[in-house]
């Protein structure tokens, strides 16, 4: 089983990315089972086709912690396993912890089939507290994917990620597997990132272009693959999803300094 | 066994370095002085906002110290609370509170987990309040009590604090003064009054543990006790003509709230604790007050000189550790110069450079440190022994491993009984430690002697 966290900036698209990747893992045959890390709870809203899915932390609210896996798993397109940790309504409580109790409470459960291909955590925004990190410690996840774009603010925040992961890498055995771009149409964009992803020592995993399509699968509440399996953004997830399961390059990555990382902005941005 | 450990401390752990271990702590937690602040508040129920384990600590803690009945409610949190919020929780537990138990105030301190998470009490209090669910004759109080800053000294400041600025009002001079004693015994609250009493000044003690936590057994059994702080005179403490903090550490807050709200001025004195320490609460309730110091009091206080002249040769030039609480350990250090007892370590686990620098100007030979254990002083007894001890029960263990006697002061006193009772305050509380520390250093001396050396005449 391999269990693969997904971290990237707030709105970068990482829910988005996991589930049409998760999608096309599922249509290559992998049995795979998405956790999601947000309040929000929409990590597997693609898969479920909509927000049908009672969160972990809801239905320990509401009936204690004697639960079934049942109560708190659901399957989702291509027979995928779908939970949501869930989490505390904006402005109170703590979620970093809810991401504790469920996790924990998903161990107790057994819900890491031995069967299981791949498990995906798909964690909200930065790492922001040691509960945001529990995906990655203990030895859970032991591949992370950062999505990111040529924007400045992904890349900051891709950088500030792989000082998290550094610090577990060193304690465990969490490794940086790549990046994935999901383009913003930035100038340069491609270089930018494979520029970046050097200076971190680890490689650009895929680079997904911008296509609508994404954005009309997700109104209708599906993924790419399950909205329109023969168009060409299906075929770049099919790619993605392939690429990471041959990916054999994990790495503790070299976060760089803010003004190095500003410098190599200035170099691609300015290039035209 | 012994010998093995002692021989390790002596190779090996003196002077240990260490920045991140503390081994056998000066100090508990805030919430514990929290509640401590709220039991001397009239038919006050102090409510701890956070997990019931803290709350079960406190309230064993307080009850193995006073041996007297601690109520105190709990939000009781469950990892539900921690993830969604504990303000669900403090609502129904203020309802509870209100139905069961009836108080005239309620008094919330709060605990690591809740500030952790960042619940907002004093928003649900007033929420509660504006939509009635509080009735107005009840009053709330809240303080912030994180466990993980400072210790059960600032958690009893904070709460003080609170209660006087929710509470006090400006309206017309009462010619009052207002007394904040800190971590007294009641026995000490009780001696306070007694003094008050005889010189006739009208004070305002916050908190007043007396009357609650040495309440007489009568047969009955009361959730609230006759004693405590009244709503009412806390709010009158804003006309007070000036306010007494008896105890830097725990009291200094409150009466600087007072000072900044209401123009009080306020005075920083030591715990009346040895004739110096007496002879300055004395002269400046006097001198504040304009009241004569009454021949009653000159008596008691000759009483005592005479009694330490009596028994002075027992105690002249020994020396000693004392440990605890800031407040108790400053007041102490000033009964050992009066005595003439040699103070070689005076340590607390409640961070203060003031302390530090008061303490250092009392005794500058001694090894004076406010953020320390116990585990520093036994490594320095290897080197730099001591005749005795002066401090709470924990000190038990360095007793018994280099052989001193232990005069039990401050809190906690947890293996002997009735202590609280007894007051060390005032010219007569003195007295009373005075015949405490010589009759202790002769009961040692008893002991130790072999039976043909026994001395009758001491």
């Amino acid at each position: 089983m391999r269990q693969v966290a997904i971290y990237g900036k707030g709105g970068i698209g990482k829910s988005t990315t996991t589930q049409n990747t998760v999608a096309a893992l599922s249509e290559m045959g992998k049995k795979v089972m998405v956790v999601g890390c947000d309040p929000k709870a929409d990590s597997t809203r693609l898969l479920l086709h909509g927000l049908n899915q009672k969160t972990v932390l809801d239905t320990i609210r509401d009936e204690g912690e004697d639960i079934e896996l049942d109560d708190i798993m659901r399957s989702g397109y291509g027979n995928t396993k779908c939970v949501e940790s869930g989490g505390p309504e904006p402005g109170v409580g703590c979620a970093g912890r809810g991401i504790i109790t469920s996790i924990n409470m998903l161990e107790n459960l057994g819900a890491y089939d031995d069967d299981l291909d791949y498990v995906f955590y798909d964690v909200l925004g930065d790492v922001v507290c040691g509960g945001f990190a529990m995906p990655i410690r203990e030895g859970k996840a032991k591949e992370i994917y950062i999505v990111a774009s040529g924007e400045m603010m992904a890349m900051y925040a891709a950088n500030n990620i792989c000082k998290g992961i550094r610090k577990y890498a060193n304690q465990g055995g969490v490794r940086l597997g790549g990046i994935i771009c999901n383009s913003r149409k930035v100038d340069n964009e491609e270089e930018l990132l494979k520029a970046f992803c050097k200076k971190l020592g680890t490689q650009l995993v895929y680079f997904v272009p911008r296509d609508n399509i994404v954005q009309r699968a997700e109104i209708n509440k599906k993924t790419v693959i399950d909205y329109d399996p023969q168009a060409p953004q299906a075929d770049v997830y099919r790619a993605l999803a392939k690429r990471i399961d041959e990916n054999d390059m994990f790495v503790v990555p070299n976060p760089m300094p803010t003004d190095e990382l500003e410098k190599l902005l200035i170099e691609y941005g300015l290039m035209d | 066994m012994e010998k093995i450990a002692k021989g390790e401390s002596k190779m090996e752990c003196n002077n240990t370095e260490r920045k991140y271990l503390t081994v056998n702590p000066l100090k508990t937690c805030q919430p514990l002085g929290a509640v401590w602040a709220c039991l001397g508040i009239h038919q006050c129920m102090p409510h701890s906002h956070g997990s019931q384990g803290c709350t079960s600590y406190l309230r064993m803690q307080l009850t193995r110290h006073f041996r007297e009945f601690i109520p105190t409610t709990t939000s009781s949190f469950s990892e539900a609370q921690v993830v969604f919020g504990g303000v669900g929780n403090l609502k129904q537990a203020i309802r509870n509170i209100l139905s069961i138990y009836k108080p005239k105030v309620i008094g919330i301190s709060t605990t690591c987990s809740a500030e952790t998470i960042g619940d907002d009490v004093p928003g649900t209090i007033n929420e509660m309040r504006a939509s009635g669910e509080i009735p107005e004759d009840v009053k709330v109080f809240t303080a912030s009590t994180p466990s993980y800053v400072g210790s059960h000294v600032t958690g009893f400041s904070n709460m003080v604090k609170s209660a006087v600025e929710t509470f006090a009002k400006k309206s017309s001079p009462n010619g009052k003064i207002n007394i904040i004693p800190g971590l007294l015994s009641p026995g000490d609250l009780r001696e306070i009054k007694r003094i008050l009493k005889i010189m006739g000044i009208d004070a305002i003690i916050l908190p007043d543990i007396s009357d609650v936590l040495d309440a007489p057994m009568t047969g009955e059994i009361h959730l609230y006790q006759k004693g405590g702080t009244t709503i009412s005179e806390i709010e009158d403490m804003g006309n007070s003509i000036a306010t007494i903090v008896l105890g830097r550490e725990a009291g200094i807050a409150p009466a600087e709230s007072l000072n900044e709200m209401y123009n009080v001025p306020y005075e920083v004195l030591p715990l009346p604790i040895g004739i110096s320490n007496v002879d300055k609460f004395i002269m400046k309730l006097s001198e504040i007050t304009g009241k004569p110091i009454p021949y009653e009091l000159e008596e008691e206080r000759g009483r005592l000189v005479d009694m330490m002249l009596d028994a002075h040769a027992h105690w002249y030039n020994k020396k000693a550790a004392v440990f605890g609480d800031p407040d108790i350990v400053e007041a102490i250090v000033g009964y050992a110069n009066d005595l003439g007892i040699n103070v070689l370590y005076a340590l607390t686990g409640t961070y203060s450079s003031e302390w530090e620098k008061t303490v250092k100007s009392m005794v500058p030979d001694a090894y004076v440190s406010s953020d320390n254990d116990l585990w520093y002083l036994k490594e320095q007894l290897d080197k730099k022994p001591v005749d005795m001890l002066f401090g709470n029960s924990h000190g038990k263990y360095l007793a018994k491993e280099y052989d001193l006697p232990l005069l039990r002061v401050g809190f906690p006193i947890l293996d002997r009984a009735n202590l609280q009772h007894f007051p060390i305050v005032g010219y007569k509380g003195t007295a009373w430690l005075v015949e405490r520390t010589g009759n202790t250093l002769l009961d040692y001396k008893d002991a130790k002697s072999p039976e043909h050396l026994l001395e009758l005449i001491m």
